[in-house]
């Protein structure tokens, strides 16, 4: 069983029970049960920033380790016959190590700026609301952006360790088109943080 | 791709190493300029083969140069085997069952000329070992040995079809040929299991294996007793030539025709190209050799593929040869065909 039928039957799963549950409010004549409004609105703001703020980091962490678990495998597989190739190629390792950093950064930065609130005025009440969606947002586009970056980082990585050792001249050459990988991630981070310096929790002063 | 390196990349790596060690054109020039054979065991020990010649007390001579380049392959594709995991041992293993049929057929034939089996298994090749295989001469025909022995091994899938009596009367080579026809056929369907990148470099590689091994089984029963009819059931149909050109292929007399069969295929008509059934440079089974050589090193260029270890195991078999021509060459003092070597770059 490859890994491909795993997610093609978890997914085909998750459709099966939103379909059943859309046809199941159709058809007992509860669609309010299909509120996207109420959604947005049920979960509190607290609730959406920390979201925001657990998927930027994991998701930047997923990234990162995918991306050292396939440029180590290939420079370790490298440096048998080749073993100058070991110093060099632990760039590429931090290049995928910086993807989890930027993570933890944007993490840090947005977690510190939650604060309790009243929920008793509205105006308090949408400052909040709009920091968490903000929030989330912002932990959104870090985490995805890092993703795929480091992904991206490491499997050019390994090509480079490969080509490393075929050929020393060679490095250089793949480290700069790891440095456009790389700068992905950089995306991310900027807009999460233009997005999220603006959120603002806690009272209204 | 994104799932491969975790599971396959350290192997992968070692492999490219032990390709970018093969001989390169300067090294071949030293070869070819040798005068003896002991010159050219220190000109290869400054290659990545290193010193593996040295603890040999006997004279060295073509035959023990040619023993132990073999053996340092197998030892370097045995350490492969034995790290490998999951798809990759079923490819390695599907790689050995080629010299396991080989070996299979020695000893079916040894047993039927009653050979001692001391003199049968040093012939065998060491990467087509069996468990079993010391248990052969309990056997007096080939049917007995098929059911008592090799039904247990991982060939019994490519007997389908021969029955016990079968086995007995038919000539051996035709065995062999047909173990042959199953066995890529089957490696074929592998690789189009495991798809992705392997699929696309592993495919075409068998694909001109396939054709290659009807042409060279139509040209060399010209003058046999082989019918057309038995011939053709011998043909791989994994090849780009199924069907039509194996049937154009079942029904030719002499060269001439085979090689109007290529000619209707652009890539082998270039391999026809040039060669006549006089003695020129280069026999229709070099060109052959070289055109494996070329979609071999091309395979190279592409990462994240199980073609790797295939591509390598056959440019070193290559490397073998040459360096076998080259010792001979030089053992018999007759230097005016040693640049005849295949280069592989």
């Amino acid at each position: 069983m490859s890994i491909k039928t795993g997610i093609a039957s978890a997914l085909t799963l998750l459709g099966t029970f939103i379909s059943f549950y859309i046809v199941y409010a159709l058809l007992t004549n509860q669609l309010f049960l299909l509120d996207i409004g109420w959604l947005l609105t049920a979960f509190g703001p607290i609730y959406w920033a920390s979201l925001g703020i657990g998927l930027a980091m994991g998701l930047s962490v997923m990234g990162a380790a995918w991306g050292i678990w396939s440029t180590g495998a290939s420079v370790m597989g490298g440096g048998v016959m080749v073993p100058r190739i070991y110093s060099k190629n632990l760039v590429s390792i931090i290049f995928c190590e910086a993807v989890a950093i930027y993570g933890i950064i944007v993490s840090i930065i947005m977690a510190t700026g939650l604060k309790p609130y009243n929920g008793d005025d509205p105006a308090t009440l949408a400052m909040n609301y709009e920091s968490g969606y903000r929030v989330f947002g912002a932990g959104m586009i870090t985490g995805f952006c890092n993703l795929f970056c480091g992904i991206c980082v490491g499997i050019i990585g390994s090509s480079a360790a490969l080509a490393d050792a075929a050929n020393d001249k060679l490095f250089v050459k793949v480290l700069v088109i790891e440095i456009f990988g790389s700068v992905l991630g950089l995306f991310g981070i900027i807009l999460a943080l233009i997005l999220s310096s603006e959120a603002k929790f806690g009272e209204m002063k | 791709m994104l799932l491969f390196n975790p599971q396959y990349g350290y192997l992968e790596g070692m492999v490219r190493g032990f390709k970018n060690g093969l001989l390169n054109q300067t090294e071949y020039q030293a070869l070819t300029q040798c005068d003896s054979l002991e010159d050219l065991k220190i000109h290869l020990a400054g290659t990545s083969y290193g010193t593996f010649l040295n603890d040999e007390a006997a004279v060295v001579s073509s035959s023990l140069i040619s023993a132990r380049l073999r053996d340092k392959m197998v030892a370097e594709f045995e350490h492969m085997r034995n790290h490998s995991s999951g798809e990759l041992s079923k490819f390695l293993d599907f790689i050995s069952y080629q010299y396991m049929i080989d070996n299979v057929c020695l000893l079916i034939n040894g047993t039927l000329n009653r050979r001692q089996l001391s003199e049968l298994v040093p012939k065998c090749h060491p990467l087509g070992i069996f468990e079993q295989m010391e248990a052969v001469t309990i056997a007096q025909t080939p049917g007995e040995l098929y059911n008592s022995i090799l039904i247990d091994t991982p060939l019994s899938e490519f007997f389908n079809g021969f029955s016990e009596a079968d086995l007995d009367e038919m000539n051996i080579e035709i065995i062999r040929n047909t173990l042959y026809k199953n066995w890529i056929e089957a490696f074929y369907k592998l690789c189009k299991d495991i798809g992705g990148c392997t699929e696309e470099t592993m495919c075409p590689i068998l694909e001109f294996e396939a054709d290659r091994r009807a042409f060279l089984i139509t040209i060399n029963s010209f003058g046999t007793e082989l019918t057309k009819d038995a011939r053709e059931k011998l043909y791989p149909e994994c090849g780009t030539l199924y069907p039509y050109g194996l049937s154009m292929l079942g029904k030719c007399d002499d060269f001439e025709q085979v090689r109007q069969v290529a000619d209707t295929f652009p890539n082998y008509r270039s391999l026809f190209d040039g060669v006549g059934q006089g003695a020129s440079d280069f026999t229709l089974e070099d060109k052959f050799f070289k055109h494996e050589v070329k979609i071999n090193m091309l395979v190279f260029m592409r990462q994240f593929t199980f073609a790797s270890f295939y591509s390598w195991i056959k440019l070193k078999e290559q490397e073998c040869r040459n360096i076998v021509w080259i010792s001979e060459c030089i053992a018999q003092k007759h230097k005016a065909k040693i640049n005849n070597y295949i280069p592989i770059h």
